[in-house]
């Protein structure tokens, strides 16, 4: 039978030849990845059950990301807390301090991520990873735990729903604006329980890092999973970082999917998701002026070297509007390092921007740059909840790194295609 | 039991606990900010063995599974909704915490109104009206992880 991308990595790793939507299955893990927030109460649980090791030292990454560099003495606790669990069950990958970074940046830049694989994360944003053309899903402590021990975890087959994107990319107009444009489309819980699966030119030009950025987001339309299928640009990323062989998996011709959706970008706008949910897409030129107290630049969804290299040439030069503040997070080290090398960090810098070390920080209004009632922030982030990045009476508006820097220029949200 | 009623659609994990609190994991630690930023209220009114009924999707966003601890460490015992986001669904049946998928209750049960819940049969008595509400019965590896007393029983007991 015909069957898709997530239905062939999922039948493979339970032993069948084909697994149905709808269908129970137990699938063997290739990677479980932990992080600060979600990790303690699962080692807590482990002890409890007197698990005293885990099911491959080896298949485990941990990267404490979300209150680090650590914001008070709790948190700085519970990565004290996983750091020498880690050692106790022999897990070479732990990202300290230094070698740090946001964990779906983190983990396909250390090439941990590899096409045909199956990966869980205590993380919602775990769905990242599909961009390499993994099955690839967030998770709670519990699912962890018994991930952790066994290396297997249960899941639902989902049904699959297909976006073919096509058409032509203006100038100012990136990856994120085409995610926010989907979930616009089809609402917060429109993928719910299931794979968004995605192909067409517009993908297959896209960069691996756009790719992530919209994988990324799946989740925000309530999906599993979010995936596309490996081609060479993915083969060359993944040889960049790692020796480890990988197979190539595909939809095949006559896959089943739930829905097939086309969106012809040729006309699409830079978008701006308006609080409360990632859902209130609104198209910049349909917009009232208004006014941000904050410009934040970072996290998993938009923190990479090429959305630096964006707001950075946008910002060139430039200075940011009295009364608005611009954060700029890389998501990770290796990024820092390489925007530091560009002379990015100087020009965000010189724009007056302030540049942290990486740091999930004030995406989860964790801290790195919290924001108080009543002030308005748009980010480069994934969601736009109440008190998302600080207090309930804030708001966040999310956008493109473009949209962000050309609006932390001019204090309030603007187009970037009028630069 | 009390139902407390949110006519809202995608109650998110922010809103059930709020990312300020998660330098923390015990549950009577989470419970006194359950709900904050939705229902400041929330935590006053709320009684051992309550339920909480929404509308679609409750539990999106943030994986946390501290979302389903701070609701059980603050009394509640069950949530029914139009439906659950996917991963809050699989911490309340990983913890043996009642998710109940039943549309469009919380347009017809109101607000303080004691309610009573029949898993056997598959419905939701109002109390004050006497009208009952159909579910579909979960689904049987739920009920199978439930009647465990969560996920961690069962792994435990297949690696034995
Ligand atoms: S950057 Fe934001 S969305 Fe991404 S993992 Fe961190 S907190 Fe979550």
């Amino acid at each position: 039978m015909s069957q898709t991308i997530t239905e062939k990595i999922l039948a493979k790793h339970c032993g069948k030849d084909e697994v149905k939507p709808g269908e129970l299955i137990n699938a063997k893990l290739d990677l479980v990845m932990c992080h600060d927030v979600t990790t303690t109460p699962a080692i807590d649980m482990l002890r409890e059950y007197d698990i005293n090791a885990v099911f491959n030292p080896d298949k485990i990454v941990i990267m404490p990301d979300h209150f680090v560099p650590n914001k008070d003495i709790k948190s700085a606790e519970m990565v004290r807390k996983i750091r020498l669990w880690a050692k106790e069950m022999g897990i070479e990958a732990f990202y300290e301090l230094g070698r740090h970074g946001v964990c779906h940046a983190l983990l396909p830049e250390q090439g941990h991520v590899r096409p045909g694989m199956t990966i869980v994360g205590a993380d919602s944003h775990t769905c990242t990873h599909g961009a390499l053309g993994a099955f690839s899903t967030g998770i709670g402590s519990t699912d962890l735990a018994a991930s952790l021990a066994t290396g297997e975890l249960w899941f639902k087959v989902p049904e699959s729903i297909l976006f073919i994107i096509n058409g032509n990319l203006f100038k100012g107009v990136y990856a994120k604006d085409i995610i926010l444009e989907i979930i616009r489309q089809i609402g917060v819980d429109g993928a719910m329980y299931k794979t968004m699966e995605f192909r067409g030119d517009i993908i297959d030009d896209l960069s691996i890092e756009a790719r992530m950025t919209i994988t990324n987001m799946a989740i925000e339309a309530g999906a599993k999973s979010g995936i596309i299928a490996a081609d060479q640009k993915t083969v060359d990323y993944v040889r960049n970082r790692t020796d480890v062989a990988f197979e190539i998996i595909k939809s095949d011709k006559n896959a089943h999917y739930d829905k097939v959706i086309e969106i012809d970008v040729s006309h699409l706008e830079p978008m701006v998701a308006f609080p409360h949910l990632p859902s209130n897409g609104k198209a910049i030129s349909s917009i009232e002026t208004i006014p941000v107290d904050q410009a934040y630049i970072g996290s998993c969804t938009n923190g990479r070297i090429e959305d630096l290299r964006i707001a950075a040439e946008i910002m060139q030069g430039k200075h940011i509007a009295k009364g608005t503040r611009c954060i700029v997070i890389p998501a990770t080290t290796e990024i820092w390092k390489q925007a530091n090398k560009e002379g990015l960090l100087d020009i965000f810098m010189d724009a007056g921007a302030t540049v942290s070390s990486p740091t999930c920080g004030a995406c989860l209004g964790g801290h790195m740059g919290v924001i108080a009632s009543g002030e308005r922030c748009i980010s480069t982030t994934n969601r736009n909840f109440v008190g998302r990045m600080g207090s309930p009476e804030s708001e966040v508006y999310l956008a493109s790194p473009a949209t962000v820097a050309v609006s932390a220029l001019a204090g309030v949200i603007c187009d970037p295609r009028d630069q | 039991m009390k139902a407390h009623v949110y006519k809202r659609d995608h109650i998110n994990t922010d809103e059930i606990i709020p990312a300020r609190y998660l330098n923390m994991d015990q549950e009577v630690d989470l419970a006194k900010h359950a709900m904050e930023d939705l229902d400041i209220d929330f935590i006053k009114n709320v009684e051992l063995g309550d339920a909480i009924i929404a509308g679609r999707n409750f539990g999106c966003g943030s994986s946390r599974e501290h979302a389903v601890w701070a609701l059980r460490g603050a009394g509640i015992r069950a949530v029914i909704a139009d439906s659950f986001a996917r991963i809050f669904y699989r911490n309340c049946i990983n913890n043996g915490f009642l998710a109940i998928e039943c549309k469009g209750v919380s347009e017809k049960i109101k607000s303080g109104s004691e309610i009573k819940i029949d898993l056997k049969k598959g419905e939701i008595l109002d109390l004050n009206t006497g009208n009952t509400y159909h579910f579909a019965p979960l689904p049987e590896f739920a009920q199978k992880i439930l009647n465990a007393g969560g996920l961690l029983n069962l792994v435990k007991k297949k690696m034995l």
